[in-house]
């Protein structure tokens, strides 16, 4: 269903493409400031449509500049970016309406009330209709839970409700692509479950969310897909489960015969094995051949007279495949 | 290319179209067109489904928008309040000097012009606040609203939701322009306004005599100071469109702020230094004064003409300027 109705906007760009075409495309986008500073460096994205995108990087890794170019808010010094088929900032015109961002936490005015403030941003979009704005201004309130404190001037209201009040202004109009840029931020973790919930919401919808968060787990429960980003560079990009396995669980065999698994681990081909205590893991082997069955192992273990405590494969969080990937975790790059 | 190319012009155009028959007009072909059918499948409020390509009209409101912003500022509302004043202090302070019977005679040679007639006809209130709020009130009120117009929604970060929203570069600046006149007609207004009720308040009302000295109807007075008042506001407007420039600058409002008032006083010095005579006609508060020629009979057009003319150029030079810093700025606020 969703995939008929996001085939079609495709339309004159990517008739000739059997498949949908991507909701963000970038092609060497490069981003100098007139200091000099290298903050983001031929990037090549590509945001499939109707993903759920995870956009992660430490502080200063050039997240914000990308999204600030692909939105037109900062001319890319060199390549080119395309956003739901057009490019962009030539077409950013036509293609803006249909995006939703909140860049770098909410901005409102403080003297206006929150529902004057979402109208203000809904007559600055030349395609919005008036006669709907005051309908969907009450709607977008609705969805994120602010109806009772409509009435509020914005500068009365707290970072959490702020960040919901500039996640409102991105849902005025239904939008096919949201860019939300540390949307969680300042929410307590009510807030925060509420906002997931909401993405998953939109996403089953059919709108492609691109989500860029500094908390891992967070892209690990809603995303599809993810890149990665350091020093304005991108590392690698796919599918979320494509990452997390990209460092491979680890076997953990918990047992007071330490020695004599070991001994039966390396004869299956376990490598990397350590001994810690009662623990004794290690990374099962990969490579040409069949993969090795988990419980296989656990088997000849026991075969050999091994007593078994425990036994499992440690799934990898995203996190360790991050700092795997980044080699810093989240220091600020200099 | 060519249809990327062509989509402000004609995506108005068969968006609007599209979108009445039910956005299935794909094969139309323009960009625009095929994208007007999306919203409605997504699940819309409903009305959204003809919601494509921009009509005239509704990009009025943004301006209505940025109206409506600029004049809930309680910054904004403080600067009209204290222009309402100015007429209040300048009517008490010659009515309390002519009730100590010393009356007119002595006294007001250093003042704003029209002072003396004041007593006789309160209609004089108005041309006298005017002159005097023109020099220094209404112009620092100006460049406090032009310099915030948009280094302050920067600062604020409003800027890049605007932006998104896709507000458009030229039009946002259009619409930030057209409401920085506007407070240049209502600021004056309010002087206006407050002058005629304090000096009806305080004085008689009558007949005018004008500079010429013949005399013209209180009806005919009221006109010319409604006139006077719109010169007062169009004189404010090269200096709207040299505080804007100075917005487009920088991300601070209060020093765009701070440099356009800080401009306003230096050309005031230089347009009373006699050495620099040369250039004087260029400066543009040089003929701001010379809505006086309006109450003369018949009026003197010469130097409003001028005045008017160089209000214009500043307002072209200055407008053009700040278009082309905005429309290559990159908003990293």
């Amino acid at each position: 269903m969703t995939a008929v109705t996001e085939a079609a906007p495709g339309g004159p760009g990517a008739s000739g493409a059997s498949d949908v075409p991507p909701v963000i495309e970038t092609r060497g986008l490069t981003k100098r400031f007139r200091g000099g500073q290298l903050a983001v460096d031929r990037l090549d994205l590509t945001v499939p449509a109707g993903s759920v995108f995870g956009f992660l990087g430490p502080n200063g890794s050039g997240k914000t500049t990308t999204i600030r170019m692909l939105v037109g808010l900062i001319q890319p010094t060199a390549g080119s970016a395309t956003l739901l088929g057009r490019p962009v900032p030539r077409a950013a015109h036509a293609v803006l309406p249909q995006v939703g961002a909140l860049i770098e936490g909410p901005a409102l005015y403080g003297h206006l009330t929150a529902r004057d403030n979402l109208v203000r941003y809904d007559s600055a979009d030349p395609t919005a209709d008036p006669r709907t704005r005051r309908a969907r201004v009450g709607e977008a309130l609705d969805r994120v839970g602010l109806t009772a404190a409509s009435g509020k001037k914005a500068k009365a209201y707290s970072l959490g409700m702020k960040q919901r009040l500039g996640l409102a202004a991105a849902l005025l109009r239904p939008r096919r692509l949201l860019v939300l840029d540390e949307p969680t931020n300042g929410l307590d973790p009510q807030g925060m479950r509420e906002i997931r919930a909401l993405v998953r919401e939109l996403a089953a919808d059919g709108t492609t969310v691109f989500l860029s968060s500094h908390l891992l787990d967070e892209i690990e429960q809603v995303c599809t897909h993810a890149a990665v980003m350091t020093r304005g560079r991108l590392i690698v990009q796919g599918t979320v489960a494509e990452l997390a396995a990209g460092t491979r669980g680890r076997l953990a065999v918990t047992t007071p015969d330490q020695g004599e698994a070991a001994r039966v681990l390396k004869g299956l081909g376990v490598v990397d094995l350590t001994v810690r205590d009662d623990r004794v893991s290690g990374e099962l082997p990969t490579g040409e051949g069949e993969p090795v069955d988990p419980a296989e192992v656990n088997a000849a273990l026991v075969r050999a007279g091994v007593r078994v405590r425990s036994f499992g494969v440690e799934r990898v969080s995203l996190e360790d495949a991050f700092v795997a990937l980044t080699g810093e975790g989240f220091d600020v790059a200099g | 290319m060519s249809r990327a190319d062509g989509g402000t012009g004609s995506g108005a155009g068969t968006g609007a179209a599209a979108g009445t028959t039910s956005g299935t007009g794909a094969g139309a072909g323009t960009g625009v067109g095929a994208e007007a059918g999306v919203p409605a499948v997504v699940g819309g409020p409903p009305g959204a489904a003809g919601a494509r390509g921009p009509r005239p009209w509704w990009t009025l409101g943004l301006f209505r928008s940025e109206l409506t912003t600029t004049f809930r500022r309680s910054r904004t509302l403080a600067l009209l309040g204290v222009l309402a004043a100015v007429p209040v202090l300048i009517g008490i302070a010659v009515k309390i000097q002519t009730g100590d019977g010393g009356g007119m005679g002595g006294g007001p040679e250093g003042g704003p012009a029209f002072l003396t007639q004041i007593t006789n006809n309160g209609l004089f209130l108005v041309f006298a606040a005017l002159a005097a709020t023109l020099p220094v009130f209404l112009p620092m009120a100006v460049g406090v609203v032009a310099g915030d117009a948009v280094a302050g929604e920067a600062h604020g970060g409003t800027l890049r939701y605007l932006l998104v929203a896709p507000a458009g570069r030229t039009r946002l600046l259009l619409a930030k322009y057209a409401s920085t006149m506007a407070f240049c007609l209502v600021a004056t207004l309010v002087v206006a306004a407050s002058a005629l009720a304090v000096g009806a308040l305080l004085f008689p009302l009558g007949e005018v005599t004008t500079i010429s000295g013949t005399r013209i109807s209180f009806g005919d007075g009221l006109i010319r100071a409604l006139l006077i008042a719109v010169i007062v506001a169009a004189s404010l407007i090269g200096l709207a469109a040299l505080g804007l420039f100075v917005s487009t600058l920088t991300n601070s409002g209060i020093a765009a702020m701070a440099a356009t008032v800080g401009l306003l006083i230096t050309v005031q010095i230089l347009d009373t230094i006699p050495q620099l005579h040369a250039i004087q006609p260029y400066l543009f508060p040089h003929y701001w004064l010379s809505f006086a020629d309006l109450l003369r009979e018949p009026v003197h057009w010469d130097e409003i003409v001028k005045n008017l003319g160089l209000q214009a150029l500043y307002a072209a030079v200055f407008g053009s300027a700040a278009w082309a810093r905005f429309t290559a700025k990159d908003i990293t606020a």
